[in-house]
């Protein structure tokens, strides 16, 4: 707090509770009207459902931002002190998307795996019709 | 005068040499604020490889506990009420967080006083959270029957209706009561009385009964464990089958125990820094050092990131 003097210091301070109490709330509103326990059915509607976790993001991102550069005076920090703490934190941003892509992936073979598990196998073996199945047995 | 200094220090910066003998303070920070500004990046990563791990598993699962059936309990006896009690919990975070602020201004003032009290509230704050949280993990554990490797919460995939125990005799199910356990009903086809072929009348932990409730696909439940045992209430099917409610994916308990556990810990680990801090401050320790309580800044900038991890384990795990 280098640029204000203690009472405007102090002021900022209340500023910052009401804005992180009134964001949270706000994320709460949201995060219920989006599993339909505000509207009825609303938890059906895919377009609110996604619009919502988008908004809930995007507050949780603003909440971060305001308490590292504000509550931690990451922005009274020189400019290289603070690139090398947020630059790495960049790295995150593609581990959300590989690892999301990598969960669905599972979910897909695992689907797989019970299908092929439920199929019905034929006693008599009509195997050679089956090209494929044919190829991986020689 | 001031244009001779400041031709002097550029002179000692350009000789590279001088630069390795010490005295210098990269990033105008100094070494312990620093290293505290590192760790606290390498904990960043820590806890983001966990949730992105439980919405990697999320993501992969056909089903999922929908968090605001799962978290939808608060003292005092009140449930249905998703959401409430962990909004109080964020609260509490907040408010020991912008406290924090206070005592680390107080503490560049100089005034350890100020540091002193501003502190204690950080602390009741803290040891708020922690107290919410054990309420939250006992009731999870010993009223709803969750632990590590048991997931009672799940989310129906079929329409269909609950069976009350008369339905489930007029199916043929041979019912069965031991002394000091509920009964159950054995499915018609059994060979043996094995857990997987026992019934039960679908009752919560409130005793509230759900024979004769339909049930939609979507729908959450929690399976009642009484005494330890689970009870998979019966359910018939649209299509006519008579199935039993089956466990919700076993990730979800040990994610959750797991990341808020860690959490917990970090802020258990806080709280007793922060007491040490305080009674430092108290005694009267950092006076002669003159750098405005530097320690209550390293450790502010600690709970400041509790917190912090705490806005993304409340938006991963309660309000998605």
């Amino acid at each position: 707090m280098a640029h204000q003097s203690y009472e405007e210091a102090k002021k900022f301070v209340i500023k910052g509770l009401w804005l992180l109490a009134i964001v949270t709330l706000i994320e709460v509103g949201i995060s219920l009207l989006g599993k339909g326990h505000l509207i009825e059915g609303a938890d059906k509607w895919t377009w609110l459902v996604i619009t919502a976790a988008l908004i809930i993001g995007a507050l949780s991102l603003y909440k971060a931002y305001f308490i590292v550069y504000f509550f931690m005076h990451l922005g009274h920090e020189v400019k290289g002190m603070r690139w090398s703490v947020l630059l790495p934190c960049l790295l995150l941003v593609w581990a959300i998307i590989a690892f999301m892509q990598e969960g669905s992936a599972w979910g897909e073979r695992r689907q797989q795996i019970k299908d092929k598990d439920a199929e019905p196998i034929s006693p008599t073996g009509d195997i050679q019709n089956d090209e494929e199945t044919y190829r991986g047995l020689i | 005068m001031a244009a001779d200094t400041s031709t002097l220090e550029h002179q000692v910066h350009e000789s590279e040499a001088d630069l390795w003998e010490g005295g210098q303070t990269p990033f105008k920070a100094s070494y312990g604020k620093l290293m505290m500004w590192y760790f606290l990046l390498s904990d960043a990563f820590t806890f983001s490889a966990f949730l992105i791990t439980y919405g990697a598993l999320r993501v992969s699962s056909p089903t999922w506990p929908v968090p605001d059936f799962v978290f939808a309990t608060a003292p005092f006896g009140i449930h249905d009420m998703p959401l409430i009690f962990v909004t109080v919990m964020s609260f509490l975070l907040i408010i020991s967080s912008v406290t924090m602020v206070r005592a680390v201004q107080e503490g560049h003032r100089e005034n350890p006083k100020g540091v002193v009290f501003w502190m204690l509230m950080t602390i009741i704050g803290g040891l708020g959270f922690l107290g919410c949280q054990a309420w939250e993990w006992n009731n999870l554990i010993n009223t709803e029957g969750m632990t590590i490797h048991v997931n009672p919460f799940g989310v129906h995939t079929e329409s269909g209706v609950y069976m009350s125990a008369s339905d489930l005799k007029s199916e043929g199910f041979k019912e069965v009561a031991h002394e000091g356990h509920a009964t159950y009903y054995l499915h018609p086809d059994a060979d043996a009385d094995t857990e997987e072929n026992r019934y039960y009348e679908k009752i919560d932990h409130f005793d509230k009964s759900y024979a004769g409730e339909s049930i939609e696909p979507g729908d959450s439940y929690l399976i009642t464990a009484h005494s330890g045992e689970y009870q998979n209430g019966a359910i018939k099917t649209t299509g006519g089958d008579i199935v039993k409610e089956s466990f919700g994916p076993k990730a979800f308990g040990a994610l959750f125990f797991c990341i808020t556990g860690f959490h917990g810990f970090h802020v258990f680990s806080g709280v007793v820094f922060l007491l040490i801090i305080c009674l430092n401050v108290a005694s009267g320790l950092y006076v002669d050092r003159k750098n405005g309580n530097e320690m209550v800044e390293k450790i502010g900038l600690y709970w400041h990131f509790v917190d912090l991890v705490w806005v993304f384990v409340f938006l991963v795990f309660y309000l998605l």
